[in-house]
């Protein structure tokens, strides 16, 4: 009896791991089927550098590719000597007290619902920007929608760089210590030169959170379909793309073209947790 | 260059991105809460309807945040109470069964699917409505089952995840002596290795809420709608306090409507806050005894 208690125990728990994997491959396949009637036949490579003109029945998606590129990469340029500079503080540049002050609002950044900042960026960030740049028209632009991303992606970035800062070797610390190094020679000496794989995590991390994040772009960037000019100008990302999606046709290639979004957001986020991976293998023996 | 001047330059550096950082989210809040808190009262969540009349579902809520609450609580409640029994056992299977090569395959895809925007995982829900649309029944639309199976994969991973660090974090002596005094492996699993792990996998648990509270992306395509009343069924539209947000704030009509908005806002935040709280004290009560403890004896 406990045999069989034993054994459907370890099946059942066996289905559940097997169940959540394929959960990941079954996301993919549906994308792929729906998405099929513009991927096959060689079609995908050429939709990504085509112009969206539905009219002239062109579905490429060059401007959300090129929206989804300026709008993370600005947050992450924003993000970056945020990120490090709070980090160097929790590092041993601030006291501690407020450090550990700090760390706690980070951590509870993490929180903080996406809609809430695209809520704000609408009424705070938007007038200041039309204000202050008359180019950027009604404000909701490229510049406004990195600025609100970067407060999103920062607590990310914080949390996998203090994973790196943490993983290098006390030993290393104490020697610099024990030869009188202060602060800022064992942090630029000792700490920086370590943990650059946790800084690399970190900043891939930040930049799929960027990509993945629909909300404050969908929001605050405009989502006027065209290849942005500059970073005032209005954009469309891949995620706020597949959100305006109508659903009156589900045959015509329009609707088809948002699986094709889907599916580069995919395989992105795909590549992005390999890279991970093998950084977070690199890693030599924590502590 | 002259270690004492860029040690200079690194401290007013790093001492300028906290001030930065911290203090834009400050003003920020700060700025909702200034705006919003006017608008919090009765009338918000209720409307001119009576409370008790709301709660027990006698009257209609036409312009209060009451049917959004009630469609958040259910989509949560039930997306949770899906995602967690599958989780949980994945998680042990990965910790206490898994070979070495399934525990990199499974972990793997584990990963893959936690890093999956939420808007595809909306899409692949959306995509699923139309299958069954297409093949199964004419009449099934996007709705309330819909979001929450998509919901459920969006926190799956994480009530994995959880589950599989809080058990490999249990030391050794713990894991061997139930074994040794003869249980079996499942009767240690349920009666020594989870009832110690409980706090660790409770506070996933709690963070996985809030990340289905405030997922707006997901719900948006499959199936969540700006006026539906209290969710009736599984097969139904509803209303969500996240979606409430992003839609006033582009179709909002007169100032009272925007308050509301900033309202419904001012709950999500507090929502989240407080879930946020909750999985910190639980973490910490885990940490807190022993942490200390260890560091003394072995000064």
């Amino acid at each position: 009896m406990t045999r069989v208690t034993q054994q459907t125990a370890r099946i059942v728990f066996f289905l559940s791991a097997a169940v959540s994997a394929m959960a990941a491959a079954l996301v993919f396949g549906f994308l792929l089927v729906f998405g099929f009637p513009l991927i096959g036949g060689g079609e995908f490579f050429s939709l990504l550098a085509r112009p969206w003109s539905p009219g002239q029945g062109l579905y490429g998606f060059l401007p959300m590719i090129t929206g989804t590129a300026a709008i993370s990469f600005l947050s992450i340029v924003f993000a970056l000597p945020l990120s490090l500079g709070t980090v160097c503080f929790m590092g041993g540049l601030g006291p501690a007290r407020i450090s550990r002050l700090v760390d706690g609002f980070v951590r509870f950044m993490t929180g903080i619902p996406t809609v809430i900042y695209g809520f704000l960026g609408i009424f705070l960030l938007v007038p200041v920007v039309r204000t202050l740049f008359t180019s950027a028209g009604s404000g909701m632009c490229i510049l406004s929608a990195s600025l609100m991303l970067s407060l999103l992606v920062s607590p990310t970035m914080i949390i996998f760089f203090k994973d790196g800062f943490d993983s290098v070797d006390v030993r290393y610390i104490q020697a610099a210590d024990a030869l009188g190094a202060d602060s800022v020679q064992r942090l630029i000496y000792v700490i920086l030169p370590e943990a650059w794989p946790g800084i690399v995590t970190g900043i891939i991390m930040g930049l799929g959170r960027a990509m993945g994040d629909t909300l404050i772009a969908l929001m605050i960037a405009g989502n006027a379909v065209h290849v942005p000019g500059s970073i005032l100008d209005s954009a469309r990302t891949l995620t706020s793309h597949i959100a305006l999606v109508s659903a009156s046709d589900y045959d015509s290639l329009a609707f088809k073209s948002i699986f094709a979004c889907g599916l580069t957001l995919y395989v992105l986020n795909a590549f992005a947790v390999i890279a991970v991976r093998r950084l977070g293998r690199k890693r030599g023996p924590v502590r | 260059m002259n270690i004492r001047i860029l040690g200079g330059c690194l401290r007013v550096f790093s001492w300028g991105a906290v001030l930065v950082l911290t203090g834009s989210v400050l003003m920020l809040l700060g700025y909702l809460l200034v705006k919003g808190v006017p608008s919090l009262g009765r009338d918000l969540i209720f409307g001119q309807v009576d409370v008790l009349d709301a709660v027990l579902l006698k009257k209609r809520v036409f312009d209060g945040l009451f049917p959004a609450i009630a469609g958040t609580l259910s989509v949560v409640v039930l997306s949770v109470g899906l995602a967690i029994p599958v989780g949980v056992c994945a998680g042990i299977y990965m910790s206490e069964f898994a070979t070495v090569f399934q525990q990199r395959v499974f972990g793997l895809m584990f990963d893959i699917l936690a890093g999956i925007p939420s808007i595809v995982i909306g899409l692949f829900g959306f995509s699923g409505a139309i299958f069954i649309h297409k093949y199964i029944s004419k009449d099934f639309r996007p709705c309330l089952a819909v979001s929450v199976v998509a919901l459920a994969f969006l926190v799956l991973p994480y009530i994995t995840r959880t589950t599989q660090a809080a058990l490999q974090g249990l030391g050794d002596q713990t894991r061997q002596a139930a074994l040794a005094l003869g249980a079996t492996r499942v009767q240690n699993i349920f009666y020594v290795l989870l009832p110690r792990s409980v706090s660790g996998i409770l506070s996933g648990i709690i963070l996985a809420i809030g990340r289905c509270a405030e997922d707006t992306a997901v719900i948006m395509l499959t199936g969540v709608v700006a006026t539906a009343g209290i969710p009736g069924s599984l097969l139904g539209s509803y209303e969500a306090l996240p979606f409430y947000i992003y839609y006033i704030s582009s179709q909002y009509t007169d100032a009272a409507e925007l308050m509301s908005g900033y309202g419904a806002a001012i709950i999500l935040l507090g929502v989240c806050a407080v879930l946020f709280f909750l999985a910190f004290l639980i973490k910490r009560h885990v940490a807190g005894p022993a942490g200390p403890a260890r560091g003394r004896f072995h000064g």
